[in-house]
């Protein structure tokens, strides 16, 4: 085991040698580092010519180059020495910073896409793999085809003209008229009543209800003006948080344990509870607040389970967890939707609160609450583009694992000693399932840190991609070299973690050590 | 595959006998390249895909032309025409009609109809470049890799390791500025500016073979191992013959979904990187370049961005339905699951089959599209 992590980082470190010397000559042979400059008319050009090339140093030739900056690179292996030198920029800004800031920027795009993706991804597979060649598997095969064709460019300027420039007017006068909530109901009534399955009847039934739902809310919504102020309030908390509680229940632990859906709506109950209570102290709150409160929402949960215990006492806990957890979502979002007629009409804002570039609002005054709601306004439109392109392969790839693992024998055995359809699937089926998706899963966050070079583009956001974009276009090789370095290093390890994670999650894959 | 070798034949019975127990006699008597035929023209998604992308073949290449031969529509993608109606689209679906321009034309009066059938020439070029480059590569890197194991695997696969984690864009980059520069006089740079997109396919091709390589490698340390394969090597087969002969016939079927698949993503790299500015340079066009031209003009010129966008779409869209037909006539693990009747079958344990094509009648009728 050692040996074989010992074996790999080894190679690794070579591959990396290798490689980075060839990124370094082909971008330093891409181009002219000075052609700007050249076409200038400025008085002083040749003095600008000459602090450019003392800056990157282009009178050495780019291969030994190359080592002057592997020398300094070298000093980021020894730890905790500050003295990590990847070189500067053509602006003169040293790399290491730059980077910094980047990364910041990219995690905060990518890591909610991804996470996102990879849940909707899951569930969507597995449901179409439980329905196999009905309307519904078919309906998301074609979406996931479509999606996985989408250039990303594309999704984007398109979000951007109807997600905000459209919806931003939609808000001056949010009025929606009777025709679109009843076309809307229509539509998504219909979709439901396709994907529900089973008898006709049934199909009907699910889809009348959410027609009338849907249009109703719709045109409760016209009606109060809700898009100027929305608001959930207890009321709505209180019946979505039965509901949840339900539906937890229903995944966790099956509604025949009646300790775990009683431990589960009473944590629905206290979340409403809690919604009067915690007010004021939300009046003042912080990030690291909200995390501590999660935090503790999710311990009061499983508190309540294992005080309920029943005959499967981790199953309490687990629902109830979950179950607080998603109501304590709900109350913080019911606290972002009171903070938003602050955010509609600040003057930075003036009523047009969903961007189409950048990462904030430049000096945006105000709360806790009205700056991370800037944040999500500014990240809600990547984000969906970076969702819609990535879905795809999550979806097919948990489709056709699911399908593997439910023809599997041990699910027969599964079924044939008398086991629920709930256990055979999320107990037996469900958990192997995802383990060759934890290989993916792993490869993909090594390539977060890459970032989404058009996405970052398009959204004008100075990330990781865009240090890349930028520094090839400039013929300028150390920020290339950095991104390259810090996109490589993380693909490598989080192969390797996931081919330890697999032979971990598998005992049938044995490494070879 | 017209020649069917008798491991194939062996392979695809004992694939039937022990796989598909219930349609299997439906492929009886059938040689291996028959029933891929047979379950590929078995499958509406892939029969479409094949349609639509002949459709758009067909059209882009006839309509303006190429390689010097004229086409039949009157404009080409550089003609500077008089606006029409100010460069509206004519085409309509009520009543049908064509018109002058049928996508429109963009500010200075160029016909994007033109334009976008001469994009998508260019993006079609790309791919077949990207695609055959990528699986020749990868085929003999992996073929290699996989049979000979030793000391040219180590070679080849980490090779194909350094490759890999190169950033795609920077060698675009660098080919873009290699075509750009024409002012060197040497024969390459004469030859990128005036075949920037062979150049940049090639350059793409070269670096996309990776994946293949990965997955040619594995299906040829499986097949390695197989009786057919010792057999063939006891009665004193060459090296050649056993790949060429008995192992990559095999290993086929992974090759060409995983080209397939190759060449759907190498339209949206292509496009990407004409849209970031790396790929198809002006004056020549591509889809990608296309809409990234005319982004800016969307509240003005709706129509510059959608028919270039939804012509990428297409494209990608048939040839990934194509792909996946093709996946699915080519894996005969394929096997159906039916929750519904494998819960009824457990229950009623007498039931052993879990989806036997009497069980339900529109199982039955649509187990012939898988």
């Amino acid at each position: 085991m050692l040996s074989y992590v010992v074996r790999r980082l080894a190679t690794a470190a070579l591959i990396l040698l290798g490689a980075s010397f060839l990124v370094y000559l082909l971008t330093a042979s891409s181009g002219d580092p000075l052609a700007d400059l050249r076409a200038s008319n400025a008085p002083n050009r040749q003095q600008l010519m000459d602090a450019r090339s003392q800056l990157l140093d282009l009178d050495t030739p780019a291969p030994l180059r190359y080592f002057k900056w592997l020398g300094g690179a070298a000093q980021c292996l020894v730890p905790f020495a500050g003295t990590c030198d990847l070189g500067k920029s053509v602006t003169g800004q040293p790399i290491t910073e730059a980077l910094g800031i980047a990364l910041v920027q990219t995690l905060t795009l990518v890591t909610g896409a991804t996470v996102l993706a990879i849940l909707i991804g899951i569930t969507l597979g597995i449901v179409t793999a439980l329905r196999q060649y009905s309307a519904l598997d078919y309906g998301v095969t074609f979406m996931a085809f479509l999606f996985f064709s989408l250039p990303i460019f594309w999704v984007a300027v398109l979000l951007k003209e109807f997600g905000a420039i459209g919806f931003n007017n939609f808000l001056r006068n949010p009025v929606i008229p009777l025709p679109v909530s009843l076309g809307t109901g229509i539509v998504l009534g219909v979709v439901v009543a396709v994907a529900a399955g089973g008898e006709i009847k049934r199909r009907l039934i699910s889809g009348g209800v959410v027609f009338a739902l849907v249009t109703a809310v719709m045109v409760y919504f016209s009606a109060t003006l809700w898009f100027k102020n929305p608001g959930l309030g207890p009321v709505v908390i209180g019946i979505a948080g039965v509901g949840m509680a339900f539906a937890v229940t229903t995944l966790v632990s099956g509604l025949k344990n009646r300790k775990a859906l009683q431990a589960s709506l009473i944590v629905a109950g206290l979340g409403v509870v809690s919604w009067f209570v915690i007010q004021p102290l939300l009046a003042q709150a912080t990030g690291l607040m909200i995390f501590l409160l999660a935090i503790a929402t999710v311990l009061v949960g499983v508190g309540v389970g294992y005080l309920m215990g029943g005959y499967d006492r981790g199953q309490s806990m687990r629902a109830a967890g979950i179950t607080a957890f998603l109501v304590g979502g709900l109350v913080a979002l019911d606290r972002f939707m009171q903070a938003w007629p602050t955010y509609f009409n600040n003057s930075r804002v003036r009523g047009r609160p969903i961007a189409t570039i950048g990462a904030g609002t430049p000096n945006l005054q105000g709360d806790y609450w009205v700056l991370t709601i800037d944040t999500f306004t500014h990240l809600i439109l990547p984000t969906v583009a970076l969702i819609l392109v990535s879905l795809a392969s999550y979806t097919r790839f948990t489709r056709s694992s699911m399908l593997e693992i439910m023809n599997m024998d041990y699910i027969r055995t599964a079924r044939a000693k008398g086991l629920s359809e709930r256990s055979v699937i999320m107990g037996h089926a469900f958990r192997n399932a995802l383990i060759p998706l934890a290989t993916i899963v792993a490869f993909d966050i090594g390539a977060l840190i890459g970032g989404a070079v058009i996405t970052e583009s398009v959204f004008s956001v100075h990330g990781m991609g865009f240090l890349f974009l930028d520094g090839i276009t400039h013929i300028d090789p150390n920020p290339v070299m950095g991104v390259f370095l810090c996109v490589a290093v993380t693909a490598m390890v989080f192969n390797l973690i996931a081919d330890l994670a697999y032979s971990a999650l598998d005992p049938r894959v044995r490494i070879k050590a | 595959m017209s020649q069917p070798t008798q491991e194939e034949v062996a392979l695809a019975q004992q694939v039937q006998h022990e796989t598909v127990p219930g349609p299997g006699a439906e492929y009886q008597g059938l040689s291996q390249g028959q029933i891929v035929r047979k379950r590929f023209f078995g499958h509406t998604g892939a029969l479409i895909g094949l349609a639509a992308f002949a459709l758009i073949f067909i059209m882009a290449f006839t309509s303006v032309g190429f390689a010097g031969i004229p086409g039949w529509w009157k404009y080409n993608h550089v003609d500077v025409s008089p606006l029409v109606n100010d460069g509206v689209p004519s085409a309509s679906l009520w009543p049908l009609a064509w018109g002058e321009h049928p996508f429109g034309q963009d500010r200075i009066g160029r016909d994007l109809f033109a334009m976008t059938m001469r994009g998508a020439q260019q993006s079609i070029i790309i791919m077949v470049i990207i695609g055959s480059i990528a699986g020749l590569i990868g085929a003999v890197v992996g073929g290699l890799a996989g049979y000979f194991r030793g000391w040219v695997e180590a070679i080849l696969m980490r090779l194909t390791d350094v490759i890999i984690i190169i950033p795609v864009l920077l060698l675009a980059a660098v080919v873009a500025q290699m075509a750009g520069r024409r002012d060197a006089d040497s024969w390459f740079a004469g030859f990128a500016a005036s075949n920037g997109v062979v150049v940049l396919g090639i350059f793409l091709g070269l670096v996309s073979w990776v994946g293949l390589a990965r997955l040619v490698r594995g299906e040829f340390l499986t097949l390695r191992e197989r009786e057919f394969v010792d057999a063939a090597r006891i009665s004193g087969a060459t090296n050649a013959r056993i790949i060429f002969k008995h192992i990559l016939p095999n290993a086929v079927g992974v090759l060409i979904v995983n080209i397939t698949l190759t060449m759907s993503a190498a339209i949206l790299l292509e496009t990407a990187l004409s849209y970031l500015g790396v790929g198809v340079k002006s004056p020549d066009t591509s889809l990608g370049l296309l809409i990234s031209q005319n982004q800016e003009a969307f509240s003005t010129r709706p129509w510059l961005f959608w028919f270039p966008g939804l012509f990428i779409v297409a494209i990608c869209l048939s040839i990934n339905f194509i792909g996946d037909g093709l996946r699915d006539a080519f894996d005969p693990r394929q096997k159906k699951f039916r929750a519904k009747s494998a819960t009824d079958s457990g229950r009623h344990s007498s039931e052993t089959a879990p989806a036997s094509p009497a069980a339900s009648g529109p199982a039955a009728a649509d187990s012939k599209e898988s």
